[in-house]
């Protein structure tokens, strides 16, 4: 299975099933990672990206349910794999880094007892080799005197060394694939160019996957490979970065790359998105961004199937030039 | 020279009268403490050790500026470098430390009581977390009409008309106003905010991180109505944020602040095209930009340190690739370095010997 990519995506579906409704959160996405490769997840709150992390860990709750879809992880199907099965690559083969780090972290336990558990929870090593490689782990993300903080608890971190913390314990099993879920958004400018940089590197270095969850369109233009753009659940546009952000194709692309300030002559209005993104309950058929889109007609409320305009693009519209347009 | 009125210098106690408006708000050598009296086990153990019997935080040390008529100021910093607290005593909400805070030429801590009133009403803050600000118990009607009626602005036969307008000003539906709070989106809670800040016809509006929570669509939408808003009622703006991106786009002028002190000030396009001080510099260069492409981050070196003990002499000098002896000694002052741009960094100061 060497040529399999580290991570295929086919056709996912994860559904939530609520008392009003069913919420489409992830609907028939597909995407795939090479090695050392790293993926941007782009969308505004509730288009389903975080679902989507979630889905590939195997970590989601009822009353949602994956209903649809296969997840190659190296050419093995993730969801059919027992529960156990599963246990033995999270966190060694897959690990996942959350926008909080208090979440990932527990706040009475020293960073020493949760980044030695990580190991051991995996790998039969004694407890002298875990600690050794623990304090590697802080050493690569640039954690200065990593022997000392290692007997530190996380209330003695600033939020930024504490990201860098969850970072560590991510990496400490050398894994495949990383899912990052905005692990920068509540980090200031200085701080998160710091992480940025130590994910650059790792990714390098070690050939690790990455996938980066975020809203920050700009992040992505300097980080990521390729991107995703999601919208009500669904990727509507995907491609490598560069062609995506210079020359976006679907509506909503051009409208968040539109609104983002820097983009606009300084103290001329804004392009703005009219209207808001949609409920996800019962969403019917036809593209979830017509009642917003200034391209869309009736054609739009049909079944939209994505298109691949040039090599490595894929886009989610009828419309994808303005002159299209009825 | 294009700075006019600088309260630093030129207080209206001691100078002569200003050859133009003072201007609407103007801040003189204000400083915030905060002090948290330590536990008893803390007091006991610094009997022995003789530890000070308070912490003390400095959360702004010093600032002097102002904000001309119908201007927009950005102010940016990271998280503790005191922006929000500085935000807060231009408001009116905390009272400085030290200093004193003008508003048209008139010291705040020095007006009769009615006219006390009238600054503390055309000053108004719109706040981060539209969801904290709002009161989730009362009616959106009763949101923004409480204040006017209160304070007498309308009639109160007029306070329907008048929320309905305020609402339709801000972009709101006025069939909503039967609603709660939580039946609302976050953009439209912030509008919320910005109707109920209307209504009490403010001349002043402090934004404090007003768009930081909202998705980048709805966030284009607010600054638009923040930019049409000030057309339209000739408001004045100071505009906390810590994305540059937003402050660039918005603002007439930027103030930088870092760990409680203003280290540079001036126009947009001069701070954005010739940053002076280093941390504006390596702010400037971490802002990811979508034009900028595939590249490599650095990060500024360092953490941002803390606020309870910050270092000595000028605060940026452990993460400044420049730093001199001299830094670590003494904190550099505010000074001009071309006109309308002002930095608090040795290097201006320092001959160069290369």
């Amino acid at each position: 299975m060497a040529d399999a990519p580290t991570l295929r995506v086919e056709n996912l579906k994860t559904y939530f099933f609520t008392r009003a409704g069913v919420v489409k959160a992830v609907d028939d996405v597909s995407f795939t990672v090479e090695r050392g490769r790293i993926l941007g997840l782009v969308g505004e709150s509730g288009s389903g990206k975080t679902v989507t992390g979630f889905s590939i860990l195997g970590l989601v709750d009822p009353p949602g349910r994956i209903v649809g879809g296969r997840i190659l992880f190296k050419g093995v199907d993730l969801l059919g794999l027992p529960p156990e099965a599963m246990r033995s690559y999270r966190g060694a083969r897959i690990a996942m880094i959350f926008q909080d780090p208090m979440m990932t972290l527990n706040p009475v336990l020293r960073i020493e007892t949760q980044m030695i558990e990580a190991v051991l929870a995996h790998e039969a090593v004694d407890r002298e080799t875990a600690r050794q490689r623990a304090r590697d782990a802080l050493g690569q993300v640039g954690i200065p005197s990593p022997d000392e903080r290692l007997r530190a608890y996380p209330h003695q971190f600033s939020g930024g060394m504490r990201q860098r913390v969850a970072i560590a314990i991510a990496l400490i099993n050398r894994p495949d694939l990383i899912i990052a879920d905005e692990p920068t958004t509540a980090l200031d400018v200085t701080i998160q160019g710091q992480i940025l940089y130590e994910v650059q590197k790792l990714c390098r270095e070690r050939d690790t996957a990455l996938i980066w969850i975020t809203h920050d369109l700009a992040v992505v233009a300097g980080l990521a490979d390729t991107v995703c753009v999601m919208y009500a659940g669904k990727i509507v546009e995907r491609g490598p970065v560069d062609a995506v952000l210079t020359r976006p194709l679907h509506p909503y692309t051009i409208g968040l790359i539109g609104s983002v300030p820097s983009r606009n002559r300084r103290g001329k209005p804004l392009q703005q998105i009219p209207g808001m993104a949609p409920s996800l309950i019962d969403l019917g058929p036809g593209c979830a961004f017509r009642n917003r889109c200034p391209r869309a007609d009736a054609a739009c409320g049909g079944e939209i199937a994505p298109i691949a305009p040039e090599e490595g693009r894929e886009v989610r519209c009828i419309h994808t030039t303005p002159a299209d347009a009825a | 020279m294009s700075l006019g009125f600088d309260p630093a210098r030129e207080s209206p106690a001691d100078a002569a009268p200003p050859r133009r408006p003072p201007p609407l708000i103007a801040l003189t050598h204000v400083s915030r403490n905060f002090v948290q009296p330590r536990g008893l086990a803390d007091r006991l153990a610094g009997l022995f050790s003789g530890a000070p019997a308070e912490l003390r935080v400095r959360a702004v040390a010093d600032v002097s500026f102002h904000v001309e008529e119908g201007e927009v100021v950005g102010l940016v910093g990271e998280s503790g470098c005191g922006k929000s607290t500085l935000g807060r005593i231009v408001a009116g909400l905390l009272p400085p430390s030290a200093g004193r805070v003008f508003f048209r030429g008139e010291d705040v801590s020095a007006l009769r009581e009615s006219r006390r009133r009238e600054v503390a009403l055309a000053v108004q803050m719109i706040f981060q977390d539209p969801a904290a600000s709002l009161n989730p118990r009362m009616r959106v009607s009763e949101i923004i009409g409480e204040a006017p009626r209160v304070h007498g602005l309308v009639p109160r036969s007029e306070i329907p008309a008048y929320v309905d307008e305020m609402l339709r000003r801000v972009g709101l539906d006025p069939a909503m106003k039967r609603r709660y709070p939580h039946q609302f989106s976050g953009g439209q809670r912030q509008r919320i905010g910005i109707a109920r800040a209307l209504a009490v016809r403010p001349q002043f509006l402090v934004c404090d991180e007003a768009v930081a929570s909202l998705d980048v669509s709805i966030q284009a939408q607010i600054l638009n109505l923040f930019m049409r808003l000030r057309e339209e009622l000739k408001l004045t703006y100071l505009f906390i944020s810590h994305d540059l991106g937003v402050v660039e786009h918005l603002s007439d002028r930027v103030l930088v602040m870092y760990l409680g002190r203003i280290v540079e000030e001036a126009r947009t396009e001069e701070l954005f095209a010739r940053p002076n001080h280093p941390y504006t510099q390596a702010l400037l260069k971490e802002v990811p930009r979508i034009e900028a492409g595939r590249r490599l981050y650095r990060g500024i070196g360092g953490e941002i340190p803390s606020p309870l003990n910050p270092p000595s002499g000028c605060h940026f000098h452990p993460r400044c690739p420049w730093a001199m002896p001299v830094c670590r000694v003494e904190a550099p002052p505010l000074i001009e370095i071309a006109p309308g741009h002002r930095s608090a960094c040795h290097l201006n100061t320092t001959p160069a010997t290369v």
